[in-house]
């Protein structure tokens, strides 16, 4: 469909689905699956990737990543505060990787919680210094406003912790972070299915990004154009008018709340 | 301060204890799909690789299952900082970017200094280095945190503490409490993985697995930054022929790892080469999340170095070798026999084959530094 295109940072994309890497049974799954979904933005945590320049064979993840298709977007993931993620992107950008980059910054390696305090002020240096930054955030409308202020290019709410499959259960601050936001809202993490996937498009996210629900299904690629299918349903539905049907209650003939205004 | 190993009154270690009750072939069977199941979502399809470097096998314990045991007539040797880098290269070769450094406990030889100086020759070649060695203060790990080793593997071997009295006899190790509060020093000292297991053989499984259980939930309490891998080692054959009394059999140990994967989905679940090669590749997909390959378990052991200084100890004492005990090709005495004599890339190989993605690098120290 020709809906809108996904601006980000003045950067269009006619794909609102985000992808990440980790997880796939291996690098050409991987490929397969990023072709089939129709991403334009793919994600890679620079922890595996080969940083030196010397084209390491035994952490090649980069080279299965075409850079004329996708936009690849470094992430900050392992960092554990704001100067070790400051520091990666630093990195990267200086390896030639990005100047974008998706700050994710959790102390937390369980359940992969992003920390707020830290990402807040990692975002403030790497948007001084020019970096594209597009934050990793617990699902928290007053944070989400704090980082669009500091100037973050998305914001990126997770819809449940990463990995669980579980769907947007941050759904009410997911609705007050969308109708609040000046910049696009991708929803990150936690989407299990592609009717979740279909749900937040449908409530106003911008994108929406999936990493394990691809990466481990037994045909990624097949998984891949599902999530795809679903992006471009629910965007369609948000841009025809997903407006609730007023008046579904059963009509009252008596109209006691507002019948005085007929009596007069 | 161990009253944590007692306190098991929580819904998650009550489920682990209820799901270590003998079952059924079904009912493993299930346990073992939704185990699998788990795993992926949380690790996915990556399976972690690494190494172990043995640094030293001199050793002042005693400990009745060890073939490093001060009192074992064994050769012996630390590998000087050179040998390891290049004991290190050799791996890197192979593939490994992820090395855990082990060495037995002697202050004179394998020292906190000497283990620093190995650490920081190996970082600016190796992505990620973890540390296997005798328990320390908070300020010494401290120091090998910031020389660049990112984790730290410490095994209680057993939590029964009248076995652990029984057969750790003499050396610094017969302190119970000092070595379980290691993790948490550890912690303190800015590690940023924690290996912690038991030695199955010493102590019957179950209890030896619950309390396993109840220390990894005090753990991932007070230690909330840290990443926590978990090792169900089984006793192997070694020097002094010490013959384990309570086995550990296949079928519980595939239940123990369900039981584990259920109830710290979270948690790494890390198998070494002593299993078996057919035992290793049945139990992939079943919640391993981390391997090692192609190990040696003696210090030079892949590449021959630190030959020329091997010696030879008589009850804790070195002795010159006369040249009749010191034949040609000697190597160092390992700690025990390994049973999955695979290449790393045979390994790897099967992992592919089985749909698994072998992961050599997940870290990167321009991290830290």
């Amino acid at each position: 469909m020709d809906g809108k295109p996904l601006l980000i940072a003045g950067r269009a994309f006619s794909s609102r689905l985000l992808l990440g890497t980790g997880k796939f049974s291996s690098p050409e799954t991987m490929a397969e699956a990023l072709q089939a979904s129709g991403t334009e933005i793919v994600t890679v945590a620079l922890r595996r990737a080969d940083l030196s320049g010397k084209r390491d064979p035994f952490a090649n993840i980069l080279e299965f990543i075409d850079p004329k298709k996708y936009l690849l977007l470094p992430n900050t993931s392992g960092a554990m505060n704001a100067e070790e993620a400051v520091r990666l992107a630093r990195l990267a950008r200086s390896a030639g990787v990005s100047d974008w980059v998706k700050l994710e910054i959790h102390p937390d390696p369980r359940h992969l919680l992003p920390d707020p305090i830290e990402t807040l002020k990692a975002a403030e240096i790497l948007v001084k210094e020019g970096f594209i930054v597009l934050p990793y955030i617990n699902a928290d409308p007053v944070l989400a406003k704090r980082l669009e202020e500091v100037g973050t290019a998305t914001v990126m709410p997770l819809g449940s912790p990463i990995g669980s499959n579980r769907g947007l259960e941050t759904r009410a601050q997911l609705e007050i972070i969308i109708e609040q936001a000046r910049v696009p809202v991708v929803v990150d993490a936690g989407i299990g299915a592609p009717s979740h996937a279909a749900l937040a498009m449908e409530m106003g996210a911008a994108a929406v990004l999936v990493n394990t629900a691809i990466a481990i299904a037994p045909d990624p690629a097949g998984m891949g154009r599902a999530f795809r299918m679903a992006v471009e349903a629910g965007r369609m539905a948000h841009e025809i008018g997903m407006g609730a049907p007023l008046a579904s209650a059963t009509a009252s003939p008596t109209s006691p709340l507002t019948g005085f205004l007929r009596s007069a | 301060m161990t009253s944590f190993l007692r306190d098991r009154n929580t819904p998650r270690l009550q489920r682990f204890a209820a799901l270590l009750e003998p079952v059924d072939d079904a009912q493993l069977e299930s346990l073992a799909t939704e185990s699998a199941r788990i795993t992926r979502r949380h690790f996915g399809n990556a399976i972690r690789l690494f190494a172990p470097l043995y640094l030293s096998n001199e050793c002042i314990n005693n400990c009745a299952y060890c073939g490093f045991s001060r009192d074992n007539p064994i050769l012996r040797v630390t590998l000087e900082v050179d040998a390891v880098r290049r004991e290190a290269r050799h791996l890197v070769k192979e593939g490994f970017r992820n090395l855990l450094l082990v060495a037995g406990e002697h202050p004179k030889f394998v020292s906190n200094g000497y283990l620093e100086s190995c650490v920081r020759a190996l970082v600016p070649e190796i992505p990620s280095v973890s540390l296997e060695v005798a328990p320390m203060e908070v300020e010494d790990y401290a120091r090998l945190s910031s020389a660049g080793a990112e984790g730290l593997v410490v095994y209680q071997e057993t939590y029964d503490e009248d076995a652990y009295a029984r057969f750790h006899t003499a050396g610094p190790k017969k302190d119970f409490a000092w070595r379980l509060a290691c993790p948490e020093r550890a912690y303190a000292g800015g590690f940023r993985r924690i290996g912690i297991g038991a030695l199955f053989g010493l102590a019957d499984w179950r209890s030896e697995a619950t309390a396993l259980g109840a220390h990894l939930n005090h753990l991932l309490r007070t230690c909330w930054r840290s990443q926590f891998t978990v090792s169900l080692p089984r006793l192997r054959p070694c020097a002094g022929s010490f013959a384990p009394d309570h086995a550990l059999p296949d079928r519980e140990f595939v239940q123990l790892i369900c039981a584990l994967r259920l109830c710290f989905p979270e948690v790494g679940i890390v198998l070494s080469t002593r299993e078996p090669a057919p035992l290793r590749d049945a139990l992939l997909p079943l919640g391993i999340t981390m391997m090692s390959a192609g190990s040696h378990t003696e210090p030079g052991g892949y590449t021959g170095e630190g030959t020329a200084q091997l010696h030879l100890t008589v009850r804790g004492k070195p002795v010159a070798p006369a040249p009749d005990t010191l034949q040609k090709n000697a190597r160092a005495t390992e700690q025990f026999s390994i049973a999955d004599d695979r290449s790393p890339s045979e390994v790897a190989q099967l992992l592919r084959s089985r749909g698994f993605d072998p992961v050599w690098k997940d870290w990167d120290r321009a991290i830290l530094a």
